[in-house]
């Protein structure tokens, strides 16, 4: 399901309805996010509920000719982890200088947005020992050998399992 | 015009940058280098996008929020967008942006400190997990010769260095780990400046070097 209208509908006419519908579809994957990464309930909830709010206050920021509205919601949610969680600064790469000021070539949004759905097709069709592996690696604080003290595999394998989960991936994207 | 950058980050570390996992030093570290690399930039927003769609993908449902949760959410809403703290941002020609908040400003404000033989450093203010420094290696210079406990990466801002067979410029990352004992030598036509990052003490051989090592906290 394309979010990019609901964005849109948010940023231009601080549509609450549109809101709603984004807030129940995300709001608890945020929160299941932040709980893998050792948030307990109540911490996590709150951060959602953070996180959704800066969706609404960035909207203004947010360009879908640069990223799908999951990986928006997903940078927002990984640097509040970063900040809450771990107590770090999140250094950011200087600006490109690509804002959004400009409206987005509508072709441009369309590769993008479609891309962003492969990858996700690409993602649920991977064999579940490596679909679990790159969810790990997002999800918790873990490295490549905590990952494999947890699973209790071999980290040379790990490592091959993740480099030929992106190389599916890869592929899926051609 | 940027130089073509040659060495660049792993996509193990990359992918751990987008995923949130780094230590805030080697965050540091691909921030810096991905502002001067496209090819790196590239690859750091397909893994923010793979992020997005693995969260996507988390089961929604099996995770309940707390009732009310969207008027809660609605009341931080109608408190208003929280201040952002607006940091020092400037330009400068060495420097990359994401270094300028670590220095406090550009190459001038560095506070760097004599680690003997003409070679300077400046130890960034990074948290405990892994370190950061600057290192300003005069033209010609071998930097002392060591091995690594943990991981090492180097990055040039200014100037190059040769190490055995590869030659690094102004954004080539060399990537160091315990197996690798090396003696980078800074190129002759200009002083050399990198942003270093390590994960672990560097292991330098013979006495007086680790005698330094203890003043130098390298």
């Amino acid at each position: 399901m394309l979010w990019v209208d609901h964005m849109i509908r948010i940023r231009d006419d601080q549509d609450q309805a549109a809101f709603a519908d984004l807030f129940d579809h995300f709001a608890p994957r945020v929160k299941g996010f932040l709980m893998k990464s050792g948030a307990d309930a109540s911490l996590a909830e709150e951060c959602a509920q953070e996180v959704m709010a800066t969706c609404w206050h960035k909207a203004h920021m947010f360009d879908p000719a640069r990223a799908s509205v999951a990986t928006w919601i997903f940078t927002i949610a990984r640097n509040r982890k970063i900040d809450v969680l771990r107590k770090q600064r999140r250094p950011e790469p200087e600006d490109l200088g690509w804002g959004p000021e400009d409206e987005p070539d509508q072709a441009d949004v369309m590769a993008l947005q479609q891309e962003s759905e492969q990858l996700g097709r690409a993602i649920s069709e991977l064999p579940p020992a490596q679909r679990e592996l790159i969810q790990k690696a997002y999800f918790g604080d873990l490295s490549h050998s905590e990952i494999a003290d947890q699973t209790g595999l071999p980290l040379g394998t790990i490592k091959s399992r993740i480099r030929l989960a992106l190389e599916r991936l890869r592929h899926a994207m051609k | 015009m940027e130089q073509k950058i040659k060495h660049h980050l792993t996509d193990e570390v990359l992918m751990a940058y987008a995923a949130g996992t780094l230590p805030e030093a080697f965050n540091l570290m691909v921030a810096t280098h991905v502002s001067l690399c496209d090819e790196c930039r590239a690859a750091v927003e397909s893994y923010d996008t793979l992020g997005g769609e693995v969260l996507d993908q988390t089961p929604g449902n099996d995770v309940s929020l707390t009732p009310g949760s969207f008027a809660a959410t609605m009341a931080l809403i109608a408190g208003g967008a929280p201040d952002t703290i607006r940091t020092t941002r400037g330009r400068d020609t060495v420097l990359p942006q994401p270094l300028l908040e670590y220095v406090g400003g550009g190459l001038d404000n560095v506070k760097w400190r004599s680690v003997g033989m003409g070679v300077k450093q400046a130890i960034l203010p990074t948290s405990k997990d892994a370190s950061a420094r600057l290192l300003y290696i005069p033209a010609g210079m071998a930097m002392p010769d060591h091995g690594h406990h943990g991981t090492e990466m180097t990055m040039v801002l200014q100037g190059a260095f040769q190490d055995d067979d590869d030659y690094f410029a102004r954004g080539d990352v060399e990537v160091a780990n315990s197996d690798l004992h090396h003696t980078p030598v800074a190129d002759i036509h200009e002083d050399c400046i990198c942003l270093a990052v390590t994960d672990a003490p560097l292991r330098f051989e013979g006495l007086l070097p680790k005698i330094a090592q203890r003043f130098a906290r390298i």
